[in-house]
């Protein structure tokens, strides 16, 4: 279905997540992030172009390589989206939700 | 709550749920789950780890109430050596006369270990870690404990403190809370 973030249409699942990688600049994440009560500082960016590289890279999320990136540790993403932080994050960042249990 | 039957005949045993409805709506959504582990059996202890640390990565609160031999698990000297039982545990399919032969536990353990690894699953000290900076909450039994003769300074740092069954149970009050027993 389509949605409009930041003036634009956007292409999202039932769930919120971006369908279209190609779709997300950083209007669209400051508004997803508005959506989730979310300010985001220079702490948030590092780890959603973190995130976003890894996708690129194909290399699934998990809390524990967040933990180890050197971005982030664990309690800090916590800090950073308290709620839910991998999925939320994904979200913001318009990358697919983690599929990992970890 | 008990309530009399209106038109004369007795309602007596029958519950009426008169706030049903908002007990439904606040069991929409799990807001916090309670796990309590009493095994140490390396597949038990990852199954609370995974469940809890799953909740919190769903946004939803978890504390950990070790008992018995689920007290292994945060024990400074034994959480690096828990193992995976090959005796006595169907799923291993192999005779129970072969599974108590030295070094079939150690072995299995290996195994186990290595396909966790490849699956990004941490060993037990460092999972320990994760679940701490989580925010998950891990407490030790105090009548376990007792038990035992384990003292607090014999667990692991992240442990938040040792708690008596009524205390635990109080951190269960209110909506979506699950309690799961491991």
């Amino acid at each position: 279905m389509d949605k409009i973030i930041a003036g634009k249409t956007i292409a999202v699942n039932e769930e919120g997540y971006l369908i279209d990688f190609s779709q997300w600049d950083e209007s669209v994440g400051e508004e997803l992030a508005d959506e989730q009560n979310i300010e985001l500082s220079s702490a948030h960016w590092n780890l959603l172009h973190y995130i976003q590289d890894e996708y690129k890279k194909e290399v699934p999320l998990t809390i524990r390589k967040i933990g180890k990136s050197g971005v982030v540790d664990i309690k800090g993403f916590y800090q950073l989206f308290p709620t839910a932080p991998l999925k939320t994050a994904s979200k913001i960042a318009g990358i697919p939700k983690p599929a990992g249990c970890i | 709550m008990k309530e009399n039957g209106r038109n004369g005949y007795a309602t007596e045993g029958i519950v009426i749920e008169h706030d049903a409805p908002t007990r439904a709506r606040h069991n929409d959504r799990i807001q916090k789950m309670l796990i309590i582990l009493s095994k140490a059996g390396l597949e038990d202890v990852y199954a609370a780890f995974v469940l809890a640390n799953g909740a919190r990565m769903e946004g939803i609160e978890a504390e950990i109430f070790f008992t018995f031999f689920g007290l292994d698990a945060i024990h400074k000297k034994k959480l690096n050596h828990l193992h995976i039982a090959t005796v006595g545990n169907p799923s291993m399919h192999i005779p129970t006369i072969i599974g108590g032969l030295p070094g079939m536990e150690a072995m299995a353990t290996k195994m186990m270990k290595k396909e966790m690894e490849k699956v990004d699953m941490p060993e037990v000290p460092e999972f320990l870690e994760i679940l701490k900076a989580s925010g998950v909450k891990l407490w030790a039994c105090k009548l376990a404990m007792d038990m035992f003769h384990y003292k607090k300074e014999d667990m692991c740092d992240e442990i938040d403190g040792v708690l008596t069954v009524g205390d635990f149970y109080q951190k269960g009050e209110g909506p979506g809370v699950h309690i799961l027993f491991i």
